[in-house]
């Protein structure tokens, strides 16, 4: 696990990609879940892809009309929406296993 | 939230005199809210089952958009299996325009998109997503109603039911705190109300939608399966789905409390008017006409039907077996013409096949046609026809609710009824006559090598009627009844064996006539020939008179003659001997 970029949303340039990821995690309220799924996520991806991603918590609590205009069900949700195609995960993220194949990350590995 | 909830705990802590009736919200669906008695439990979830197709998606729907046009109540649709622009499409060919309805804020269409193959479920989660949504939808409008339609689209969506289920709960109890009247729609599973036992979840309130095809009708019923708190219909009760949306039979019309009145109306035929005590039906009445084919009950139905336009009165003919042209044109071979009261209409004739759907569908149908038409009398010919659709039992359930119905309005109906052979003619109706409050039977009598009808008033209620048989005929000018004509050996003849019957009396009359008079003639024949005889005898006896007093004279001339020639001869030989003689024949008698 590396730390350079921990806490810190920017984007950062690797070398084994070009690709821009963007992802939104959606929370409502700062649950400890929540705050599980993000500390989970981002430590994902400075592991995996260090430099070239961008990360936007959204709290559906403060903005409800996006939970249906992004379909969203369960809480937390993380939507990859760049790289298409679009794809959604539910819950903490503790399951990395999960979270590799749900960001379909596990081949490069 | 939480202070009100305290707050009721209190209330009831200090304890009220008497606990709150149950309130409840009307969904302004026909049936429905007679069914349940004012409608859905207000502020509780109704779980609303049945299988793919039932009607489930509708019913919930309609809630929503009667509610909004009947009661300004705005409410939300969670869609979990169509999407709006689908279900907007959908409902308008039921003439509910959502699309409109969304624009002024009156109802939400929330589509909740759940895809398996994109959702990695990655731990511990909530749906909360769901609630904010649904938080943000009934906020937003201010609704009062919510329907989600279906949840169970989750259970497919979610692989750890363990949060889905707590999670459910959850729900329930938060729309329970929100004060929403809520349906939740679910699948039903085998055995279970629903696939997922959401039952376990949603209590207040269940109904269940059922469909079945039953002699390739397809019928749509809905049964209240449990309503804490409140009475309701538990039978089954068909319901229909047309373009202006659900409608379940209502069943409290079902209660025989209509009022019976004394008003009669004309059966269109004098004669007939004259057995039932000179004026006819009881208006409200029901009349059943059962006869084999070609008796002429549609004909006797033709009359009522242009007796009650004649009267100013309108008349819906439920043509089952024939098109309205063709009983148009049937009905003026019989000089009825039907086709002015269809003109200024007071008469419709409404065809209808009976197959089209099954018999309590024919029964919503009518409900629609009754109230839309309003008419005061109603002829249904004929209703032999559903025997193809439903069994005996079925068709006198739904002949008795139609005749109810038909009474609440005092609307006189006259049902036709085909039977089938002759003898057993009566038995074949005998279920349906209890229904019945006249009963007429046209039957065909068989002599002579021709077939001829008679009408028989089997019953009917409530009136001291004529109990003869009449010959009923078909003329050029309608129906006729004639008084039938009993021969001298007391059996029924009609038609032409009346005529004939007539035209052998008339002779036999002439033969008698005849007869008379020849035995008159041959009287006085006798007379002259007796008399003749007499006179013969008499001739005879003057002949025989004459002879004997002839004889008579020429035996004392010849006696005399004698006594002369011995007085002679005694003189000539000596008169002693003669005067010897004459004693001794005086003294012995001989010589």
């Amino acid at each position: 696990m590396k730390t350079e970029a921990k806490g810190d949303p920017a984007m950062v340039s690797t070398t084994n990609s070009d690709v821009q990821w963007t992802l939104r995690l959606y929370v409502a309220g700062q649950t400890p879940k929540s705050l599980t799924a993000f500390d989970n996520l981002k430590s994902l991806c400075e592991d995996r892809l260090k430099g070239h991603y961008s990360i936007e918590v959204i709290d559906l609590l403060k903005n409800p009309r996006l939970a249906k205009d992004d379909q969203i069900l369960a809480i937390p949700t993380l939507v990859r929406r760049l790289p298409l195609p679009v794809r959604r995960i539910i819950g903490d993220l503790s399951n990395i296993e999960r979270v590799l194949v749900g960001l379909d990350l596990r081949e490069k590995h | 939230m939480k202070p009100n909830s305290l707050n009721k705990k209190k209330k009831l802590l200090r304890g009220t005199p008497r606990p709150p009736v149950l309130r409840k919200v009307p969904t302004g669906i026909q049936g429905l809210d007679e069914l349940t008695g004012g409608g859905l439990p207000k502020g509780r979830s109704t779980l609303l089952c049945g299988g793919a197709g039932s009607g489930k998606t509708l019913l919930a729907m309609e809630f929503l958009v009667r509610g909004v046009k009947e009661f300004n109540e705005p409410g939300v649709f969670i869609a979990f299996e169509e999407q709006t622009e689908e279900l907007a499409q959908n409902f308008a060919s039921l003439g509910h325009d959502l699309t409109t309805l969304v624009a002024q804020k009156k109802l939400a269409i929330d589509f909740v998109y759940i895809d398996r193959s994109e959702i990695q479920e990655t731990g511990e989660y909530n749906l909360e997503g769901l609630f904010i949504r649904l938080e943000h939808a009934i906020d937003l409008i201010g609704a009062s109603r919510v329907v989600l339609d279906s949840i169970e689209q989750l259970f497919s969506g979610l692989t750890n039911t363990g949060i889905l289920r707590a999670e459910l709960r959850r729900l329930f109890l938060w729309l329970k705190a929100k004060g929403v009247t809520s349906i939740i729609t679910a699948e039903q599973g085998e055995g279970s109300l629903t696939r997922n036992g959401l039952e376990e979840y949603v209590a207040d309130c269940v109904i269940l939608l059922d469909h079945r095809v039953t002699a390739q009708m397809f019928t749509r019923r809905v049964r209240v399966v449990k309503y804490r708190g409140s009475s309701h219909g538990t039978n089954e009760f068909p319901f229909l789905i047309d373009e202006s949306g659900i409608s379940i039979l209502p069943i409290t019309s079902m209660g025989l409390t209509y009022q019976a009145g004394t008003e009669r109306v004309s059966s269109g035929i004098p004669r007939l008017d004259a057995m039932l005590t000179g004026r006819g039906y009881y208006r409200g009445g029901s009349v059943l006409v059962s006869g084999s084919a070609g008796t002429g009950k549609t004909s006797l139905a033709a009359h009522f039907a242009q007796a009650t336009a004649a009267g100013g009165e309108r008349c819906l003919w439920l043509a089952y077996e024939e098109s309205p042209s063709q009983i148009i044109r049937n009905m003026r071979s019989i000089g009825l013409d039907l086709a002015p009261a269809v003109q200024s209409g007071m008469l419709r004739l409404q065809a209808v096949p009976p197959t089209i759907f099954g018999l309590e569908m024919h029964l919503l149908a009518m409900h629609k046609l009754v109230k839309e038409f309003n008419p005061r009398s109603v002829i249904m010919d004929s209703i032999s026809n559903f025997t193809t659709i439903g069994s005996e039992v079925e068709i006198k359930a739904m002949l008795m609710r139609l005749i109810d119905l038909f009474k609440m309005r005092q609307i006189t109906s006259l049902f036709t009824s085909l039977t089938t052979g002759d003898t057993f003619v009566e038995a074949n109706d005998t279920r349906l006559s209890s229904l019945m409050d006249t009963w007429l039977l046209l039957r065909e009598i068989e002599s002579g090598a021709e077939r001829n009808r008679v009408l028989h008033l089997l019953k009917s209620r409530g009136m001291a009627h004529s109990n003869q048989i009449r010959e009923f005929r078909l003329t050029n000018h309608g129906v006729e009844l004639r008084d039938v004509y009993l021969g001298p050996s007391g059996f029924l003849l009609t038609g032409s064996a009346l005529l004939v019957q007539q035209a052998h009396e008339q002779a036999q009359a002439v033969v008698r006539e005849q007869e008379a008079g020849g035995k008159k003639r041959e009287l006085e024949h006798k007379r002259v020939a007796m008399e003749a005889q007499i006179a013969t005898l008499r001739a005879e006896f003057e002949i025989e008179q004459i002879k004997a007093l002839r004889a008579v004279a020429q035996d004392e001339e010849r006696a005399t003659v004698l006594t002369d020639d011995r007085v002679q001869m005694a003189k000539q030989r000596q008169a002693d001997a003669v005067k010897a003689r004459k004693t001794m024949t005086n003294k012995s008698g001989g010589a």
